[in-house]
């Protein structure tokens, strides 16, 4: 609307006006979206600290009345096993989730960014064509082979094939190596640098950002991630915070109050680490179109 | 050793020869360092990756609990699409997923776009509103799902209260067969921010240029919208549009837990994922759910190919990055 107003003739003021309300207009309909998206973050809050006799009104109360701070304390002792178990349990497999994910991506990247070897192009491919590829595939033959290994119930088979790379965070590193320059490679090897010092010494120092956008998004996912656990693990004790809230769900279906404490907590770890490293997150989903 | 043997007569096809030879061994080295680097990945691929793939597709002709294994042929493949639905869910599964992907793909999609057009007009507080919108997308599925389980709950969830508000008696969602799977839809729609990063960096990526000599030209916004946003637009709405029919299609976390589990009411959420967790993980029958995975992934094979086969009509590639892309 604005770029059409630009012609001869057409007054400065009038250009600017029309632009002006054009603004005013597109926040008007963003903050309502915003709004909306928020909406349900609030009545969690809201649901999470509301006495009994409240969650059931209808119309909705939105400020609890009074705030019943004790629903979170309830919420988190109402399991057989202590509430901290599972976040101990979830931390674990994140942390050493993301410790694979960062090492053995940085390394394979590495290789496809900056190395020259016969068949590079075509395993760059097989690389590229797996993100295509359902993980439904081949659950069921690993379910068998880790079972062989015997590691059920324990989160081996969680953790270690993250520390054989993958597609994604190959294809994410190897953009962001492509963009430090080649020159810099150069004068190091002049330096008498080999190829080992180069990814030590002069590319890994550099990829900071990338491979802080990579521990973010392995973390965030491995934290999120249901469906692995919910295969491998069956004892109580080893449950991290996304089965142990299914288990919440299906043994007290209706305590709304306690689900939304729990809900809460276990999104506070992946929504903080957003907001801290929001920039580096973006930059990451733009690289790559992942979504977390 | 060949190289040096055959040099040796001059000083200078010594030095030559032998430089060669030195390059060529460091090349040699540095091939072998970068396969050692690759090696994790190869391997990953070869155990978690090919091998189970080719593993699933033996066992697809097999009927196994993880104890006993027998070969039954073609079997399983033959019970799964058999057109007597008494003896066979995968249609009513297939239906179930269908529906779903293809009614909430075009939704986040023009969702995330609408958004993304807005924040793309030079829009103070841009950095705010993207992580408003992108907020729900970082969330843990379980935490999404207990609160929409609750949003929908028919007698006091805020879904109902503001349909009331309007006058609309307000379904009861989850718990009626007609609306179970559009509630689902719904609630993929809040996710839409991811689509709209996306989208927001495909069209900060189009030359403004562009805009400015179409307007030069005499093109109104909607001219310009079609002829310049809608093709350069166009290689980022592939991408989209293929993983999100991957990615959407394997939807299980918000229907495991919605449903407790099983895909009610009488099946009317019993996704694909689901039911192939169901068979496998709860019925232990192996085989049956190997043939299933196998059909699940030659679905989505197709429909991917057939995608990559139309995106030359519709997808415009300016052809110095025709090559780049992946």
């Amino acid at each position: 609307m604005s770029g059409a107003a630009i012609g001869i003739g057409s007054s400065g003021a009038s250009v600017r006006r029309s632009q002006k309300t054009q603004a005013v207009l597109i926040h008007v309909v963003l903050i309502a979206g915003g709004i909306i998206v928020m909406i349900p973050l609030a009545w969690m809050l809201s649901t999470s600290l509301k006495p009994p006799h409240q969650i059931t009104k209808f119309p909705p109360i939105w400020i609890p009345d009074p705030f019943v701070w004790s629903n979170y304390v309830r919420a988190v002792t109402i399991f057989p096993v202590s509430f901290l178990v599972f976040v101990r349990n979830s931390m674990y497999m994140s942390l050493m989730i993301t410790l694979g994910t960062v090492l053995s991506n940085a390394v394979v990247a590495f290789a496809f960014a900056r190395l020259s070897f016969r068949g590079s192009r075509v395993l760059f491919i097989i690389v590229l064509s797996t993100m295509m590829l359902p993980q439904q595939v081949t659950m069921i033959p690993l379910f068998i082979l880790f079972s062989h290994f015997g590691w059920i119930n324990t989160y081996n088979p969680l953790i270690v094939p993250h520390f054989f790379a993958n597609a994604y965070f190959v294809f994410l590193l190897r953009q962001f190596y492509t963009t430090i320059p080649r020159e810099l490679d150069d004068a190091a090897r002049i330096d008498g640098c080999g190829v080992i010092g180069l990814f030590l010494r002069i590319l890994l120092p550099l990829s900071k950002p990338a491979l802080g956008i990579t521990a973010i998004f392995a973390f965030t996912w491995a934290w999120n991630e249901f469906l692995g656990p919910l295969i491998y693990l069956s004892r109580m004790e080893t449950f991290p915070l996304a089965i142990a809230l299914s288990f919440l769900r299906a043994a007290h279906g209706v305590l709304w109050s306690e689900l939304m404490v729990v809900s809460f907590i276990a999104m506070l770890p992946p929504v903080l680490l957003f907001f801290v490293a929001q920039k580096h997150y973006i930059q990451g989903i733009v690289i790559t179109g992942v979504k977390g | 050793m060949s190289a040096q043997a055959q040099s040796g007569r001059t000083p200078l096809s010594r030095f030559f020869s032998s430089s060669v030879w030195s390059r060529r061994t460091l090349r040699q080295k540095e091939e072998l360092i970068a396969y050692l680097l690759v090696s994790p990945w190869v391997i990953g691929f070869l155990a978690f990756i090919l091998g189970p793939m080719l593993t699933s597709l033996g066992l697809s002709f097999t009927e196994t609990d993880l104890f006993t294994l027998e070969f039954v042929g073609f079997e399983n493949y033959t019970k799964l699409l058999s057109f007597d639905t008494t003896r066979t869910l995968f249609w009513t599964t297939l239906y179930n997923t269908a529906y779903y992907v293809f009614l909430s793909i075009p939704l986040t999609i023009t969702a995330g776009f609408f958004i993304a057009t807005l924040l793309n007009q030079n829009i103070s507080g841009q950095p705010t509103y993207r992580v408003v919108y992108y907020l729900p997308a970082v969330i843990p599925g379980i935490a999404t799902s207990l609160l929409w389980l609750w949003l929908f709950q028919p007698e006091f969830g805020l879904i109902n209260w503001a349909l009331s508000l309007v006058g609309i008696e307000g379904p009861r969602w989850l718990f009626d067969r007609s609306t179970a799977k559009m509630a689902l839809v719904l609630m993929s729609v809040w996710g839409a921010g991811s689509n709209m990063l996306i989208f927001l960096a495909g069209l900060q990526g189009i030359p403004t240029e562009l805009y400015e000599a179409a307007t030069i030209d005499g093109a109104g916004i909607w001219r310009r919208f079609r002829s310049i946003t809608i093709p350069m637009i166009s290689p980022t709405l592939f991408f989209v549009v293929v993983t999100q029919i991957i990615w959407s299609s394997q939807v299980f976390t918000n229907v495991y837990v919605m449903t407790e589990g099983k895909g009610g009411p009488a099946n009317a959420t019993l996704m694909m994922v689901l039911y192939l967790y169901q068979v496998a993980f709860r019925q232990y029958r192996m085989g049956y759910a190997s043939a299933y995975a196998w059909i699940f992934f030659l679905i989505l094979l197709v429909f991917t190919l057939l995608l990559f086969r139309s995106s030359k009509a519709w997808v415009y590639y300016e052809t110095e990055i025709g090559g780049q892309r992946s």
